[in-house]
């Protein structure tokens, strides 16, 4: 910049500047502007040259178009400073491999001092979808122009509205004009006749899809001066009638949307606490290291996925996930064993003593992972089948990694169940927590028992990891955030009771998610924690107390 | 058992005498003393082992180019473990038991306010790294973060004109502690001097550490789906960052239609982070990884060699405690003493080339003048560098749309010589 005011402190170079400045203006009106002096354009530092000459490069329809737009789109459009040339750059290592952004032809390589990046932002990539989804409307592919409609919604414009009048007139799919004609609807409200919008309005009136409940909602706004955005009182009206209509009908969906978001607090609630259920519910061992039980899961899941990346091929990479859940299953398993073994099993009976201890492991475990995997988030990525959602009518988005956590957190407590109804294990297990003198008697293994359970517990915290990884961060506090959740649920639904957990969690995860939109994350939580405070002291045996002699030592 | 025990102690005993034998080796009178009170272990530790290891190598490199003064550079590391009353313990322990000279240390906000009576009572020196709510300048800290008018209103500003948007509604989302409330405080009140309605800021807190952003988020797409162009702005707090970035991305909100800027997520934030889907939400600093300016190339090249790990990136607190340490050595050398009185006079009007490739200046209340950037997120987790501005902004240690504080001037060179004054005491 200091530069550029030089220049300017000269009266000399200012007049040359003029000159150079003056002649593209010239130019600029006439209709003669040529693809390459558009394209030329995009390569420009300034902000409304580029935007400028996005526009062009769509009024022109030039077929050279799409390509270089499309690889402007997805930043890999580069000037290469040799030639000034635009091409596409894809990275290799330390190089990059040039190609033609319209052609594909490749152009060799290059090293990151030879291209200089096109940058592009928000704003011009909105600019640049709606030119190539108005392109696309007259595509040969069906796909192609379903696409295009549905992206036409998002960039309503009266030049949008002229490309779909012409689209609407050569479709034939009957789908594909009802969607045209929402889509046309949403230009027209920008149109300059009042008759038009109102006719806009219409076909609009319908539908509840967040775009168009947008573009109608604002007839209604006002400015920051205060004037209306719709100077027609007539199209006000009718705008603000469709949007007490829309109101209506999504408060009904909302609610859904709450149950679910509800349901999935719940499912993770319920899948964090599944293992302290074990642990704490059957076995009475306050398990301050829960969490890290979990965040050793979640670890387990990274490492998994980074062997998949390095030593697998790239088509697999989506497997690593069901792969990840038994090796978690049994680190987790093993390293739980191993606790109880060197140190659970000398404080029985002595429930503060366990406590310190198991908080003592929990800073342990936290530290060794920090040390071995470092301080920073890891990243866990979602498979592409937990990536995304669907939106029912534009109001709720269900998303696929909490469908399949609930799914999942429903999986691992029905087999939980299973395991404890029908096995010789489950038995045991019982039989132990019931009466461990009397089991003994009977010739169970109470020791072998002992740790298989906590063994059990602490692998089904590790399965949970492998859950939580794909909704939360890896790090070496993830436990932390999980374990006072982990108790609440526990204690709540009724120590030693797996229907107490499910029901436990599931209520609280509903409570909070509609209380939250009244009163705000913070006085949500809080809320809750009263309402269980005080639920605990009127049955302190929680929501399913446990009837019988065990119930009563 | 006894043998045992015996060969314990020795070993033990020795230990000691080594121990001792090391320490007074390194406690040689003449070694200048850095205290380093970062967190270690502890929530924060994800951000702050990365600021101890840069003061590392800035001492490593130091000590390669001969020292200071002639005399060898020493790091003394403590290790506060996220614990706000242990961070005074610890600064303490720094400058009353150590003895150290200078100390760079602290992330959040608390922490800070935790040591300050420690560091203003000793009279030490404390270099603050991170972008933070401003209102404040004590005699005793450099503050080499952004103050809110070198990262929030410049980020606000983008987003209401043209090339970011041209957003009319705002979303203020914090994690629930001082520095987002204080920030959103006078973001407020610059959005409503540029006649933004009551009604068209939300705003929305969480507790730390939040994981389930489900209703946050739809209420985002709702509040944005009113007719107006929406932009969040959030003051999102370490690890809750990951699940709202992961929610945004599953419900499908992308950057074009509500674009999200986070004063408080960079590069060593996004590393953790699979980052396909958040493409085009932005970020405002001082620095990002991908400036390109030779200080930079060389940083980056310092930083990897240092740490030995060519995939670590670096970031904007890393930035200012490399300017920090820069200006700290140079008033050193300017003062030919470390005493703080001495160098504190010394540090006004240093001037450092930093790695944004702008010379950054310190100013007497105590704050930097630096660039602001705002940067996109790529797919490869990094930031591209969508606007700039061409010179460097001062800081405004007092907000001037906080009414309180607008009257305040934070000036710590004659006649004002005050932190917080209405007017100068010596005139």
């Amino acid at each position: 910049m200091r530069h550029f005011y030089n220049y300017f402190s000269r009266p000399a170079s200012v007049f040359l500047l003029l000159l150079a400045m003056a002649a593209p203006l010239q130019a600029a009106p006439s209709e003669a502007v040529s693809f390459e002096t558009a394209a030329a354009g995009l390569a420009s530092s300034s902000y409304s040259d580029r935007m400028e000459a996005i526009k062009t490069l769509g009024a022109l329809g030039d077929p050279r178009a799409p390509g270089l737009l499309g690889s402007m789109l997805e930043s890999r459009l580069y000037r290469r400073v040799s030639d000034d040339r635009l091409v596409d750059a894809r990275r290799e290592g330390s190089a990059y491999l040039l190609s033609d952004p319209s052609t594909g032809e490749s152009l060799g390589e290059a090293g990151s001092r030879d291209i200089r990046k096109i940058m592009v932002n928000n704003s011009l990539r909105g600019a640049i979808r709606a030119v190539l989804s108005r392109m696309d409307l007259f595509s040969e592919d069906l796909e192609r122009r379903r696409a295009a409609v549905e992206a036409a919604t998002g960039y309503p414009s009266n030049e949008m509205a002229g490309s779909l009048v012409q689209a609407l007139a050569n479709e034939d799919d009957a789908d594909l004009k009802a969607a045209m004609e929402i889509a046309l609807a949403t230009s027209r409200l920008l149109s300059t006749d009042a008759a038009t919008r109102l006719a806009g309005l219409e076909t609009l009136s319908e539908t509840t899809s967040s775009e168009v409940r947008s573009m109608v909602s604002r007839l209604t706004e006002t400015d920051a001066d205060g004037e209306f955005y719709e100077p027609d009182p007539r199209v006000r009206g009718v705008a603000a009638g469709i949007m007490a209509n829309m109101e209506t009908r999504m408060r009904m969906l909302e609610n859904v949307g709450k149950l679910y978001q509800g349901l999935s607090l719940g499912s993770v609630l319920l899948i964090a606490a599944v293992g302290l259920a074990i642990t704490f519910g059957v076995m009475g061992v306050i398990n301050m290291a829960h969490g890290e039980m979990i965040m050793l899961g979640a670890y387990s899941t990274f490492v998994v996925q980074e062997l998949f990346r390095d030593y697998l091929p790239a088509d697999l990479f989506y497997l690593y996930l069901p792969v990840a859940v038994p090796v978690a299953f049994l680190v987790t398993g093993l390293v739980g064993i191993a606790l109880e073994r060197g140190i659970i099993r000398f404080l029985y009976g002595r429930p503060l003593e366990t406590l310190l201890a198991t908080w003592g492991v929990s800073l342990v475990l936290q530290q060794a992972v920090r040390t071995v995997f470092g301080a920073p988030n890891r990243a866990v990525e979602n498979p592409f089948w937990m990536t995304g959602g669907f939106e029912l009518a534009g109001v709720v988005t269900l998303t696929w990694n909490r469908l399949v956590v609930i799914a999942f957190a429903l999986a691992v407590l029905a087999a939980l169940g299973l395991l404890l109804r029908y096995t010789a294990l489950g038995l045991q297990m019982r039989a132990v927590t019931q009466n461990r003198e009397m089991a003994s008697a009977m010739g169970i293994k109470t020791g072998r028992v002992d740790y298989l359970t906590f063994g059990l517990g602490s692998a089904i915290a590790g399965v949970a990891g492998v859950a939580l990884s794909q909704i939360g961060n890896v790090s070496p506090n993830l436990g932390q955030s999980y374990i006072i959740d982990s108790f609440m649920v526990v204690v709540f639904g009724g120590v030693g009771s797996l229907w107490g957990t499910l029901t436990g969690a599931m209520s609280l995860g509903v409570i909070n998610k509609f209380l939250e939109p009244v009163a705000g994350a913070v006085l949500g939580k809080i809320l809750v924690l009263v309402f269980i405070i005080i639920f605990i002291q009127r049955r302190p045996r929680g929501l399913f107390a446990m009837s019988g002699r065990a119930a009563e030592d | 058992m006894f043998s045992y025990k015996k060969v314990a102690l020795l070993a033990a005993g020795a230990l000691i005498c080594v121990g001792v034998a090391a320490g007074s080796a390194q406690a040689k009178k003449d070694t200048i003393k850095v205290g380093v009170l970062h967190s270690l272990s502890g929530t924060m530790a994800i951000s702050e082992v990365t600021l101890k290891d840069t003061v590392l190598m800035m001492i490593d490199d130091l000590n390669s180019n001969g020292g200071l003064l002639g005399r060898e550079v020493e790091a003394v590391v403590v290790d506060p473990a996220s614990d706000w009353p242990l961070f005074a313990e610890k600064a303490r322990e720094l400058v009353e038991q150590k003895k150290v000279d200078v100390v760079f240390g602290c992330w959040t906000s608390v922490s800070r306010k935790s040591v300050l009576p420690v560091f203003e009572e000793l009279n030490g020196l404390l270099f603050y790294p991170v972008q933070y709510e401003g209102e404040e300048s004590s005699r005793n800290v450099f503050y080499t973060g952004a103050a809110p008018n070198q990262q929030a209103i410049p980020a606000v500003e983008y987003l209401m004109g043209e090339e970011g948007g041209s957003a009319e509604r705002w979303v203020l989302l914090g994690t629930d502690y001082v520095y987002p409330r204080t920030t959103n405080k006078i973001l407020r009140a610059f959005l409503r001097k540029k006649g933004v309605k009551q009604s068209d800021i939300m705003e929305e807190y969480t507790p730390f550490g939040h994981s389930d952003w489900q209703t946050i988020v739809s209420r985002v797409k709702k509040f944005a789906s009113e007719g107006k162009r929406t932009a969040v702005v959030s003051t999102i707090n370490g690890d809750a960052n990951v699940p709202f970035y992961k929610e945004l991305a599953n419900q499908g909100i992308s950057a074009e239609d509500i674009p999200v800027i986070a004063f408080s997520v960079g590069e060593e934030e996004l590393s953790g982070i699979d980052t396909s889907n958040l493409v085009g939400h932005l970020a405002s600093w001082n620095y990002f990884m991908s400036v390109d300016s030779p200080e930079n190339e060389a940083f980056i090249k310092d930083w990897q060699k240092f740490i030995k790990n060519d995939k670590r990136v670096t970031n904007d607190p890393m930035e200012a405690h490399y300017i920090g340490f820069k200006m700290w050595a140079q008033a050193v050398r300017q003062a030919g003493s470390t005493d703080v009185d001495a160098v504190r006079q010394a540090m006004y009007g240093q001037e450092v080339r930093s790695p944004s490739g702008y010379d950054v200046v310190m100013n007497t209340n105590h704050h930097l003048s630096k660039p602001v950037m705002i940067g996109e997120i790529t797919s490869d987790g990094q930031f591209d560098i969508v606007w700039q501005t061409d010179e460097t902004i001062k800081a405004d240690a007092w907000s001037p749309f906080i009414p309180e504080s607008a009257k305040l001037t934070a000036d710590w060179s004659y006649p004002w010589v005050c932190g917080n004054c209405v007017k100068p005491k010596f005139n």
